[in-house]
């Protein structure tokens, strides 16, 4: 969940545009916030969670509190995506449990790299981020 | 940059792992002393919270380094708590110690997870980090912090940093907090909210929206709202206007209650958060931890101790704690010299790799094979150049490590000349190679005690030339290229050109004549001549340069360049300009007089053909006017040999060469290529020999001189050109010869 249009779509036309590996052939769903991805979170199973931490609303650590709790997702595997200016944010995100982090500006290797990685302990499901 | 940690070479983790380990158990010793010296009766120990706080620093760029987010975040939060209390912001209390012992034992269990051994500690890390900030934030003299109320820790960890701030800014301000609660169905969420919004904005700030409940519910969402509010609780409902809305003040805590330290009892609470504390104040109370027994088996035992008792099975983790001890190997530089080495030697082959490569392809009968070999040589090029950057990564450390050193002796040495000191240090997390950074805290401790001793005027003499009373000293890096530059700035007294002159005068280190033919810029930059010293006018003249010749020296050793430009009364600024790394340069190779040199490539701006007719003499020196400036320019052909080579007919070329913001021209008979080069050093034997940088060994079993550009530049530019032409040219003739 991204609240910015350009970055979901710029994570979406990366993430689709994957043709090897864990990712190839994944869907991809936008929530525009942190609310939205309450709505859609417990509706279905995902293989993975990706975040924005500073959010109008619902912050990203709120979102992974929630994603924690609930019994759908305690293991998912959910990467936060966030500027360099907070390291408190970040390792706050990492001890609520997120999986691993990305810090923007990414270039479009270092999400696919980062999202096959925490991928990979899974084998081969393809995902539906 | 996530993937950093799991990418970084072993070699690198391995360092990383036994430098935190070494940095964590130093901070357990240190406390260890600190809380003596406290039972004692006496102070804390500055210089050991000094140490703890640059542990505690050196730490946080570490990790940061390595990706470990969570030691990175936790040290980032030490840090400031440090801070304060090593500048007696906030009182060193029994409270606060335990926090520290605390972060001690969360420390070995973050690097054990981090290992892999045990699950990461997240809820301590969280209750810790919660508490920290909850001290931190007691410091700004502020009554109302975040801790003080009763918000439970798992409130507070969902907090962003900037939510947290506008939760304490409103606290502060005297505004009450209130706790809305409400169902809401996810179907009008987004519309409901907004409608709330509206209606609490004209009373209040809202700080966060908290979700409750488990998710299960997959139609309505529960959701805690706080709202930092002037209005009384009533006037909230009122504008809230929904029964479906619960409006609740958060309290404060009743903090007899709460685990806190041996304080004066603060007497009866309101809940008017307003309230001023008179001496409670004085020390923290980090929020109540509802199971005790982990926080207070680790107050008194050393933190090997602790952490057996922690950890879920006692013989478990005495064992991890020992097997942390043997697997951890700090690497000696010189192992990671001689693997460089041989990667040098894979160079070689790689080079004989391609010729056999372009060999067999220029050859009609083997053209295939010779397709087949390139792409066996592309591969081990991609491969070594991988290897290559992998070590050079290993040899790479901040320059933070060395000025944090610098800030403890800024602190001692103003103090001791009772002169009021501001540091300011930009740039610490700019990398540098490891052996130059080890040789760097000596010229830099040189530079920054010279500017306070004899920058940096005493107050009355500020006062009296209308500067602030606290002085600047900064400290600046930045990387520039293929260089690290560092400045050291003061806002002092400045040296003055007339003085130095002077001086070296009388010091008979230049002749009267040679003096009068310095520019002002010139004089200044004679402290740095071998025996020119200030010590005995250090007042009168204004100038620093006690062993300014030494940092000049050692600078040069590591292939820098020392420049330095001063203003009376306004201050002085020498600037270090560094390579990044010693052990590998790109070069452009070339031929002067049939013999093969190399010029690194981070000295040379641009290499064109040399027209000779445009050389001009100035004051017996040859200069041409190069893209509209004028370049100096040196014929390598006449410096290197002798006597000097008849004047070539044929086409010869011009290198500039750049260091700082100097620049000279070199005429070279042919270039050749450009390659990376291991540099080896030249022995013992022609260690003294000024010119050249080193040696390599350019693949065919040639061997060539790298030249020493900055001091080539020196050597050209310098002055006092006259007084040392004998040492340059026999320093050259030995290069041609060897």
């Amino acid at each position: 969940m991204e609240d910015s249009a350009s970055t979901r779509s710029f994570i979406r036309a990366i993430l689709e545009g994957v043709r090897e590996g864990a990712l190839a052939g994944c869907t991809v769903q936008e929530a525009t916030s942190g609310f939205d991805a309450m709505r859609l979170l417990p509706r279905g199973p995902y293989d993975l969670v990706l975040t924005d931490i500073n959010m109008p609303d619902i912050n990203g650590l709120e979102v992974i509190q929630f994603v924690r709790k609930s019994p759908h997702h305690k293991d998912t595997p959910l990467v936060i995506i966030s500027t360099q200016t907070s390291e408190r944010d970040i390792a706050r995100a990492l001890a609520l449990g997120a999986t691993a982090y990305l810090r923007k500006p990414f270039v479009p290797e270092e999400l696919v790299a980062t999202l096959e990685r925490v991928l990979a302990p899974k084998g081969g499901a393809a995902p539906h981020g | 940059m996530a993937e950093r940690r799991d990418d970084a070479p072993d070699k690198a983790r391995e360092e990383f792992f036994s430098e935190a380990s070494e940095l964590v158990d130093g901070f357990g010793r240190h406390l260890l002393a600190l809380e003596e010296s406290v039972e004692n009766g006496h102070g804390p120990d500055p210089e050991t919270l000094n140490d703890i706080f640059r542990g505690v620093h050196t730490l946080k760029g570490l990790s940061g380094l390595f990706g470990a987010a969570t030691l990175s975040g936790l040290s980032h939060e030490l840090e400031n708590l440090l801070d304060d209390l090593r500048l007696g912001r906030i009182p060193l209390s029994t409270a606060v110690l335990d926090l520290l012992f605390d972060a001690v034992e969360l420390y070995g269990r973050i690097l054990s997870a981090l290992k892999g051994e045990e699950a990461e500690p997240r809820e301590e890390v969280l209750t810790l980090l919660a508490s920290l900030a909850a001290v931190s934030n007691e410091r700004s003299g502020n009554v109302a912090f975040i801790a003080e109320y009763e918000l439970d820790p798992e409130t507070l960890g969902v907090l962003t940093e900037y939510e947290e701030h506008r939760l304490r800014s409103n606290l502060q301000a005297g505004l009450a907090l209130y706790r809305l609660k409400a169902k809401f169905p996810l179907a009008t969420i987004d519309s409901a909210l907004e409608e709330l919004k509206l209606r609490v904005r004209p009373v209040g700030e809202i700080i966060t929206y908290l979700p409750t409940g488990d998710g299960g519910d997959l139609d309505a969402i529960d959701l805690e709202i706080l709202v930092a509010s002037r209005s009384a609780a009533a006037e909230l409902r009122q504008a809230v206007d929904s029964d479906a809305v619960s409006v609740d003040e958060v309290k404060k805590r009743d903090l007899s209650q709460a685990r806190t330290p041996p304080a004066p009892r603060v007497g009866e609470r309101t809940d008017d958060s307003a309230m001023d504390l008179p001496d409670g104040r004085e020390t923290p109370s980090p929020p109540p931890v509802e199971d005790d027994e982990p926080a207070h088996a680790s107050m008194h035992p050393a933190p090997h101790a602790t952490e057996a008792v922690v950890m879920p099975a006692a013989a478990g983790g005495r064992d991890i704690s020992l097997r942390s001890v043997s697997q951890t190997v700090r690497v000696d530089i010189r192992k990671l010299d001689r693997l460089m080495n041989a990667l040098g030697e894979l160079s070689l082959v790689r080079g004989a790799l391609l010729r056999y490569a372009e060999k067999l392809r220029s050859e009609p009968g083997t053209r295939r094979l010779g397709m087949d070999l390139l792409g066996v040589h592309r591969a081990f090029e991609r491969q070594l150049a991988q290897m290559q950057s992998g070590i050079l990564e290993v040899r790479m450390v901040p320059l933070g490590q060395v000025f944090d050193k610098l800030a403890r002796i800024v602190r001692q040495v103003s103090r001791e000349q009772n002169k009021s000191v501001h540091f300011v240090v930009t740039g610490g997390e700019t990398e540098i190679d490891k052996l130059i950074v080890e040789e760097l805290s000596d010229p830099l401790l040189h530079m920054i005690r010279n500017a306070i001793d004899h920058g940096i005027e005493p107050i009355p003499e500020r006062a009296a030339a209308g500067k602030p009373d606290t002085g600047t000293v900064a400290l600046n890096a930045y990387q520039q290229g293929n260089h690290v530059v560092i400045e050291v700035e003061d806002d002092g007294r400045g040296i003055d050109p007339h003085a130095v002159l002077h001086k070296a005068v009388t010091m008979g280190l230049v002749s009267m004549e040679e003096a009068k033919s310095f520019s002002l810029e010139e004089a200044v930059s004679l402290v740095f001549m071998q025996g020119f010293s200030t010590r005995d006018t250090a007042t009168a003249m204004s100038g620093r340069g006690i062993g300014m010749d030494i940092v000049k020296t050692r600078i040069a050793k590591l292939g820098g360049l020392v420049d330095i430009v001063s203003e009376v009364q306004i201050g002085t600024k020498i600037t270090l300009t560094l390579p990044v790394t010693l052990a590998i340069v790109g070069v452009l190779t070339f031929v002067v007089e049939a013999t093969v040199y190399c010029m690194p490539l981070s000295s040379m701006e641009e290499a064109v053909v040399f027209d000779s007719a445009l050389v001009r003499e100035v004051d017996g020196r040859e200069v041409m006017t190069h893209r509209g400036v004028t370049l100096p320019v040196v014929r390598l052909a006449r410096l290197f040999s002798e006597p000097p080579a008849p004047q070539r007919a044929t086409k010869q070329f011009l290198i500039v060469a750049r260091v700082g913001t100097r620049r000279l021209g070199m005429v070279v008979d042919r270039l050749i290529e450009q390659q990376d080069v291991v540099i080896k050093a030249l022995g013992r034997t022609l260690a003294h020999v000024r010119g050249f940088a080193g040696a390599t060994d350019l693949g065919d079993q040639r061997v060539a001189l790298i030249l020493d550009v900055p001091s080539l530049i020196e050597e050209c530019l310098t002055a006092a050109e006259g007084r040392r032409a004998n040492d340059a040219s026999l320093a050259f003739r030995f290069g041609e010869r060897s």
